[in-house]
């Protein structure tokens, strides 16, 4: 484990290791930055870490694994020079020309640059009794938890192409598949919402909005409500995958940086600058419309490039001959 | 590779409920992600606090009769078992310092 010491200044400390933050670590350590990589103790990957295919990140003919394609650009950022530290990162002080990042275990490193890439949270639907049954039939995660609805009827909420790929995936266990959604058509991809919409154990309720999840120890099924109509009704399931969208996880910065309308870190015109000098941003924490892994790591170059030429416009470079290497 | 010892459906009774220190028991599946992350997590957790408590691993898709009884439907879920009872719960792979407030009572 690496301590610090507390006068060494890095160029550059990543904070996040989905696309955009290992893309960012794969540009600034090939630029010779030595960048310092917290990953996370236990999100290092990102939301990739939970998917199974990923058939649209370029140059994968066949596609690849979620889970493989984070494994490569780890091993890619590392081939270059980048430091990963699996830890969580308690506070930052993103003020100064010096920047702070303290961990979790109250190791405190400092950089002239921070680039920002922590994504988006899994949303919730808010309902009352969803936190309850978390873990008793309510889930956010298909491919943990596919397994354990085997031959059961069970809900999918969203009509997005995390929702279709929830839904696809766990026909492979559920008997039956419904999907609940508010709208009238899917916001999927065609090919997605193509496959979902031919699958035989898929149906679909539209225009519907879940108004609370039912069960005493365990899910047994979900109250809608017809958005159109207001008639309610009853879906007995056992299970509830939720996958209505994600949030930008801006908890960490949001006292010190802009945030947009839209709860994503404000970054100025197509560049990754926040408002604070030496203060970057990229991948999902900066998007609130297209959030693809390919735009992630396009958004984690661009930060790369923009820290790259903040400090060659520094006078005093930062010395890494002091910093400790493991 | 965790460290925590394999509890399966025949010896949960011996090495769970008959134990005469709380056990923290994670129930893991090779296919989740998450549970990867978590395990050594729970390895330092056991690591620093043995005198307490023992943690243990079991694997729901070997022990489908222990992970179906306990009602067990998302994985990571790791559960706390104090003189047979089963007295508290998290679910989902949460950082070591979230983990050690919420079985606070237990370390």
């Amino acid at each position: 484990m690496a301590t610090e010491t507390s006068d060494a200044i890095r160029d550059v400390i990543i904070i996040g290791s989905g696309p955009a933050g290992y893309t960012a670590a794969v540009y600034t350590a090939r630029a010779n930055l030595l960048p310092l990589v917290i990953a996370g103790s236990v999100t290092a990957g990102g939301e990739l870490m939970n998917t199974t295919d990923v058939e649209n990140f370029p140059g994968f003919r066949e596609g690849i694994l979620g889970p493989d394609l984070m494994d490569n650009m780890q091993a890619q950022a590392e081939r270059f020079g980048a430091e990963i530290q699996y830890e969580d990162v308690a506070s930052v002080d993103l003020s100064g020309d010096v920047k702070h990042v303290v961990l979790a275990d109250g190791t405190e490193y400092k950089a002239r640059a921070v680039i920002v890439s922590t994504g988006s949270a899994y949303r919730e639907l808010g309902l009352p009794n969803e936190k309850r049954l978390s873990g008793h039939g309510v889930s956010w995660c298909a491919t943990c938890d596919g397994f354990f609805f085997r031959e059961q009827e069970i809900a999918v909420i969203g009509g997005g192409d995390s929702a279709m790929e929830e839904a696809l995936f766990l026909t492979k266990f559920a008997s039956k598949v419904t999907v609940v959604h508010r709208r009238g058509e899917l916001r999927a991809s065609k090919i997605m919402a193509d496959r979902a919409l031919a699958h035989p154990k898929i149906e679909f309720i539209w225009n519907t909005a879940v108004d609370d999840v039912v069960g005493t120890d365990k899910v047994s099924g979900l109250e809608l409500v017809n958005l159109i109509d207001g008639a309610t009704s009853e879906l007995p399931v056992t299970g509830v995958f939720v996958a209505i969208g994600n949030d930008p996880r801006t908890d960490l910065v949001k006292d010190q940086l802009d945030l947009t309308p839209e709860g994503t870190i404000a970054v100025q015109g197509r560049t990754s600058k926040t408002n604070l000098d030496g203060v970057f941003a990229a991948g999902d924490v900066i998007d609130p419309t297209y959030r693809q892994a390919v735009t992630a790591a396009g958004s984690g170059c661009v930060a790369a490039l923009d820290v790259e030429h903040y400090l060659s416009n520094l006078t005093v470079p930062a010395d890494n001959s002091t910093v400790v290497s493991n | 590779m965790s460290q925590a010892k394999d509890v399966t459906d025949s010896s949960f009774q011996a090495d769970v409920l008959d134990s005469s220190k709380p056990v923290i028991v994670d129930f893991w599946a090779e296919w989740c992600g998450p549970c990867r992350m978590l395990s050594p997590i729970l390895d330092q957790i056991a690591a620093e606090h043995s005198e307490k408590i023992d943690v243990v691993k079991v694997n729901v898709d070997e022990n489908p009769g222990i992970a179906a009884k306990y009602g067990i439907t998302s994985i990571p879920a790791v559960y706390v078992f104090e003189n047979g009872d089963h007295v508290a719960t998290s679910i989902g792979a949460k950082p070591k310092q979230a983990l050690e407030q919420e079985f606070a009572a237990y370390l």
